[in-house]
């Protein structure tokens, strides 16, 4: 696989590391019970503890912490029994303690690791440094007052987990991929919505160019970009831009970048000297979080089957390709989807592969032309596998088969009710598809002649005006059979 | 010195000898007669009557029902303000009670005002608050003593009679050096006995809520009332609370005191040393058994206190901001602005000297020279207090190096201030509970104090002594 992007001079290879910032699924806040409700009113859900009103103190919300393990299992990591949580100290005005409680030397969550599948059917891993705990920080409202800043601090507080990578990824797409597997596990595990357009999922991006088997460069971090589309601009836009530097000459400052998303371009937001010094140390509000094995055990057994076991189990049993499995255990939904239709008839477990193309290929696009969710589709799982049995019983033809689907899509009406009423089922009458034919070649004979010389290309002609003729009820593989019959016969 | 004490009150209370509306004019009288020594913070004769009035219709038993209590303005309390002496929190109101406060509320005890302190907390004179000094009541006319601090105000309020009891708080001997020096008792208990829930906080790690009586007895059982666990705070210790009032037993017959050969200090006035002595003596005569202890690290106490107090407190202290209430600058033309001016304006000398300390302490490239040190240390400290209670039941101590001293001494010399914590520090970096209890005079005839230091949670051994030695004293 060849990563490498062309500058003027040389190729270069991107070194990209992500933090992710994940807001754990949780109804109050990481040290306080407010409400973690999205889209609430400015200042409605904010404690006295969130407003750091003097002599409030932090206490953990055990369930994040529960939140926070579990998705540790969930990146094959490392859970710490022993976890600390520090200050990170500085002045905003959406900070209301002056500080963040996060943690920095001792997280929650140790080594793990994720592997994103290729098209090509190869996959990679991507290992994972860390996982821990912090508290969201309060939104700054710069655009209601041409004089005043607002702030709103019903985030403030909120419960995150950042996801550390190791600088294992190589391109844009591989970044593209790698967030989506961490956002498809943790919304297996129901521990982050995944909800990017809301900020439930965003990432920090770190990158530098080198050439090939050159040591790492100087890096940027790009700050909290919340789609997949702004990571992979991001980057691309980035990695130009160093490796334009690099070529001129120039050397790359460690900068904080910012991603402005309708330039589609990245500026410094602060350079290493204006760095903020955070003056890291133990909270002493809070004791150490001591998890035991057993504690562990116990969310152990709480956790759902993960895409990976999901893939491999869908590629053993229906016999799928790594690439199938893993484009239907990405999301929940469609795992769950696939499972209901393929165990609604147990004819369908042998047509696996037909499942998944009219899963992914045909119910995808309609849901997405008329911009639906699969966990709202009007064509249920058990209506869409009796239409798959309809095809592989050949009592339908797979060209009317879509047909047939768009009407149930837009009708509600099921496959069954769909073909009775207009009468599609297909004609494997040998009887009757002669018939047609014939009428076909006798309504063509120049056609025939040339067909007869040696035209071969013409089959086709006669396939689709007998089909037309049949209203395309005729079973093609009847039709093609018979039609060679017969004007082979005329030789 | 007044021979009130809240045990024969509540009898009086009892039997009807006085009502609490007798007992409260009383102490109003007295509160506004000594208006000169600046005690309070904030006072309302308004507010007290208020609270008589609830009280009076209120029909049901409680153990405190109108016992007059003086609160260190560090606690928040709804029905006053709550500035912790600083002019960043000037015209604060908090919508809360604190846990301690609220605990004496449900007792049915009266808050009298808010007393006052040292900024945040920080000093040993009650000379940094922004709303001026107070005076030691124990001064002669003319010649203004410290009533030490950081809580000089309560330490104070019961000195002067102004009230049965009253709340403090011992970050580094904030409660035992203002009581040594106005001839009042003081308890820190352990760390965790008490809720920090609603008290500014000054240092995290050290912070604890405590109480000033008149004597051991009112002491034993104000504590018991202000001390339990608190779900709100998790360094809040589950522990049975006693009642150490009941449980409060004056024979030390064959218990151990421990005597750290340490705390003999070079330059320790004679006087001290001689209380010190007499104590000894004194407990020698009750069958205690005097066993000579080494608290090896001791030395390393005050600058390790001094390391680890202002580095919380640098942090602590960041969320007064001028943002969400309290004091902001009016010169402001830029968030960073914001922050400089109603920080430069807002924060006294002594917090701003320690928030540049607590910073500089946690910075990189000095963290680990300084903030790490300290945290070992802290632990060799702690462990020597763990070795010595191995071997004896309580340890004996002056609470002090000095009496109280003229209020203007050593105001220009924060070393020389910081020495005063040199016998009161150690404990509070071990989380050990701690007492002072007025024991002899200097040639000034000014209380000195005995400091009695205890196990984790064993207050009760503490009262136990700290009676014992009040009785034979008597």
């Amino acid at each position: 696989m060849n990563n490498l992007i062309k500058g003027e001079k040389y190729d270069w290879e991107m070194v990209i590391g992500l933090e992710i910032h994940a807001q754990v699924k949780s109804n109050s806040k990481l040290f306080s019970s407010s409400s973690t409700k999205f889209g609430s009113s400015p200042n409605s859900q904010v404690s006295l503890v969130d407003a750091a009103m003097p002599g409030m103190l932090p206490v953990i919300n055990k369930y994040c912490v529960e939140q926070a393990v579990k998705t540790g299992v969930g990146l094959n990591a490392k859970i710490n029994n022993y976890s600390v949580f520090d200050r990170k100290n500085y002045f905003y005005a959406d900070l209301p303690q002056g500080y963040q409680i996060s943690q920095y030397k001792y997280p929650i969550v140790g080594e793990g690791k994720v592997t994103i599948d290729f098209k090509d059917g190869t996959s990679k891993d991507i290992r994972i440094v860390r996982l821990h705990l912090e508290q969201d920080a309060g939104k700054s409202l710069h655009d209601q007052n041409p004089s005043k800043t607002y702030v709103d601090l019903n985030r403030s507080g909120v419960a995150l987990m950042e996801i550390v990578s190791e600088p294992d990824i190589r391109t844009p797409d591989e970044a593209g991929m790698y967030i989506s597997k961490i956002r498809s596990i943790l919304m297996y595990l129901d521990t982050c919505d995944g909800n990017m357009q809301e900020g439930s999922l965003r990432a920090d991006v770190n990158i530098s160019v080198r050439k090939p088997g050159d040591e790492y460069g100087t890096r940027c971090e790009i700050k909290n970009l919340n789609s997949i589309k702004f990571i992979k601009q991001a980057i691309n836009y980035e990695a130009k831009r160093q490796i334009e530097i690099l070529e001129s000459g120039g050397s790359i400052e460690q900068n904080t970048m910012l991603f402005n998303t309708s330039t589609g371009k990245t500026r410094p937001m602060r350079n290493k000297e204006e760095a903020h010094d955070y003056r890291y140390f133990p909270d002493p509000d809070l004791l150490p979080l001591e998890i035991s094995k057993e504690e562990i055990g116990k969310i152990k057994l709480s956790i759902p089957e993960l895409p990976d076991e999901l893939k491999n189990k869908f590629i053993e049993t229906y016999k799928l390709s790594n690439y199938d499995a893993s484009v239907l255990t990405a999301e929940k939904q469609t795992s769950d989807y696939f499972n209901e239709t393929i165990n609604s008839d147990p004819e369908l477990k042998n047509h696996a592969k037909i499942v998944v193309n009219w899963i992914t290929s045909e119910l995808f696009s309609l849901l997405n032309k008329n911009n639906q969710d699969l966990n709202n589709s009007p064509v249920s799982p058990e209506n869409l596998g009796q239409l798959i049995k309809l095809i592989s019983t050949n009592e339908i033809s797979g060209k009317i088969a879509k047909d047939v689907l768009e009407d149930m899509f837009s009708s509600g009406k099921t496959a069954r009710q769909i073909v009775d009423e207009k009468g599609l089922q297909q004609v494997t009458d040998q009887g009757e598809i002669a018939k047609v034919i014939d009428e076909v070649i006798a309504e063509n004979p120049k056609m025939v002649e040339q067909y007869l010389a040696g035209k071969d290309k013409l089959l086709g002609f006669f396939v689709g005006q007998a089909m037309k003729l049949s209203k395309g009820k005729a079973n093609p593989k009847m039709l093609n059979d018979i039609l060679k019959q017969k004007l082979n016969k005329k030789n | 010195m007044s021979k009130s004490s809240l045990k024969q009150t509540l009898k009086d209370l009892d039997t009807k000898k006085i009502s609490i509306r007798e007992l409260n004019q009383d102490y109003l009288k007295r509160i506004k007669e000594k208006d000169n020594l600046n005690v309070f913070i904030h006072f309302s004769e308004e507010n007290v009557l208020k609270q008589l009035d609830n009280l009076e219709k209120d029909n049901s038993a409680k153990k405190l029902k109108g016992i007059p209590i003086a609160i260190k303005d560090l606690f928040c309390t709804k029905s006053m303000p709550t500035t912790a002496a600083s002019k960043i929190l000037e015209n604060f109101n908090p919508t809360y009670e604190s846990f301690v406060t609220q605990k004496l509320l449900d007792e049915g005890s009266i808050f009298v005002g808010k007393t006052n302190l040292d900024e945040f907390a920080m000093g040993s004179a009650t000379n940094t608050s922004f709303f001026g000094n107070t005076i030691n009541p124990l001064s002669k006319e003319n010649e203004p003593l410290a009533p030490g601090g950081s809580s000089g105000g309560s330490a104070a309020a019961v000195a002067a009679d102004l009230c049965l009891g009253a709340t403090g708080t011992d970050t580094g001997g904030s409660i035992r050096q203002p009581a040594s020096f106005c001839g009042v008792v003081g308890i820190k208990p352990t760390y965790g006995l008490c809720s920090r829930w609603g008290i500014a906080a000054f240092a995290s790690s050290l912070d604890q809520a405590g109480i000033f009586s008149h004597n051991v007895e009112d002491a034993s059982i104000l504590l018991q009332s202000i001390a339990g666990f608190d779900q709100r705070d998790s360094t809040s210790a589950k522990v049975d609370i006693p009642n150490y009032f009941e449980n409060l037993d004056d024979d030390l017959n064959g218990k151990t005191v421990g005597i750290p050969k340490e705390y003999s200090i070079d330059g320790t006035p004679m006087e001290i040393s001689k209380i010190w002595e007499d104590a000894i003596k004194v407990l020698e005569k009750k069958g205690v058994k005097i066993k000579n202890i080494s608290l090896p690290h001791t030395k390393y106490a005050l600058p390790t206190y001094y390391i680890i107090a202002p580095a919380e407190a640098s942090s602590n202290l960041a969320r007064y901001d001028g943002v969400k209430y309290g004091f902001r600058s009016d010169e402001i033309n830029s968030l960073d602005e914001m922050y400089e001016n109603t920080r430069a304006q807002g924060f006294g000398r002594e917090v701003k000297r320690r928030i540049l300390i607590g910073t500089y302490v946690l910075s990189a490239g000095y963290y680990d020279a300084y903030y790490l040190k300290a945290q070992k240390v802290r632990k060799l400290i702690a462990d020597d207090f763990n070795k010595a209670f191995k071997e004896c039941d309580f340890i004996v101590t002056p609470t002090a190096p000095s009496a109280a001293f003229p209020l203007n001494e050593k105001q220009n010399d924060p070393i020389k201030m910081y020495l005063n914590d040199v016998f009161t520090v150690p404990a509070s970096l071990a989380g050990l509970p701690g007492i002072s209890i007025p024991f002899g005079k200097d040639k000034n005839n000014l209380p000195l104090g005995i400091q009695i230091l205890g196990k984790h949670f064993d207050e009760q051994q503490v009262f136990n002594a700290a009676v014992s030695l009040e009785r034979s004293y008597e």
